[in-house]
């Protein structure tokens, strides 16, 4: 099965739509409620972090019977230092950003934690890809 | 203990979500940072916060919250109150601080 959602910069009220989504699917396959857990929390978190830095982008989900692939690509300023980025604490968000409660420099280390494995590629001024695979035993 | 429990004792105000007053709470997390509950609260608590905006919505049926808990006499903004209408977390509120009001909340629960 495949998905895609899209993602736009700034447009908070639709971050959490493809999480939500995802979670319905993968009840209704009976995936482990701790494993679906994990997912979303990643899948939120990297959806945030589309809408509070890139202009725009996509996410494309691949589920099947063992794993879930996700894909969150962006178009947007990129991330010039990834090992910095994936630092606990380090955050580029704006103020109005941390003012609703992102921007604790927690999205990147929270999405490394709940996923078996995690991709980022970047280009600065192009865009950032995510990569995140969870197997589901 | 109950949600609608819970609001009984510490005579909590009601926004929306009357369809979650059943839920049973588990315990609790008092944060405002979205990642940090995102990351650490569990299935079936209740979030104390000061943060009144929908992706704090987003936030709580993505983990399966039992209710939000609004301090210092906040209330929901509009846009999170439209999804709240739609789920059945329930929206609380009170005049409490986050500290006494989960001070009070924790004594409750572990009794």
């Amino acid at each position: 099965m495949r998905f895609r959602y899209e993602l736009e910069g700034g447009n908070f009220s639709r971050a959490g739509y493809a999480s939500s989504e995802i979670k319905k699917t993968l009840k209704q396959l009976s995936v482990d409620p701790k494993i679906i857990k994990r997912i979303v929390v990643a899948l939120y978190e990297a959806e945030v972090n589309v809408v509070a830095h890139a202009w725009r982008g996509e996410v494309l989900a691949e589920v099947d019977a063992e794993k879930i692939t996700i894909e969150l690509k962006d178009e947007g300023p990129g991330i010039p230092d990834i090992p910095l980025a994936m630092q606990e604490g380090y955050s580029t968000a704006s103020a109005a950003v941390r003012e609703m409660g992102f921007g604790a420099g927690m999205g990147l280390p929270n999405m490394k934690k709940n996923v078996d494995e995690l991709i980022v590629e970047s280009k600065v001024g192009v865009g950032t890809q995510v990569y995140m695979l969870t197997r589901f035993s | 203990m109950k949600v609608s429990e819970l609001v009984n004792k510490l005579h909590l105000t009601l926004f929306c979500g009357e369809g979650g007053m059943h839920n049973e709470i588990s315990g609790g997390y008092t944060s405002d940072l979205l990642s940090d509950v995102m990351g650490n609260a569990e299935e079936g608590m209740i979030w104390i916060t000061m943060q009144t905006h929908q992706n704090v919505m987003a936030v709580a049926t993505l983990k399966d919250m039992a209710a939000i808990l609004l301090v210092n006499g906040l209330k929901p903004d509009k846009e999170m109150l439209e999804k709240g209408e739609s789920e059945d977390i329930p929206i609380l509120g009170t005049t409490l601080s986050a500290f006494e009001v989960s001070g009070k909340i924790y004594s409750l629960i572990d009794n």
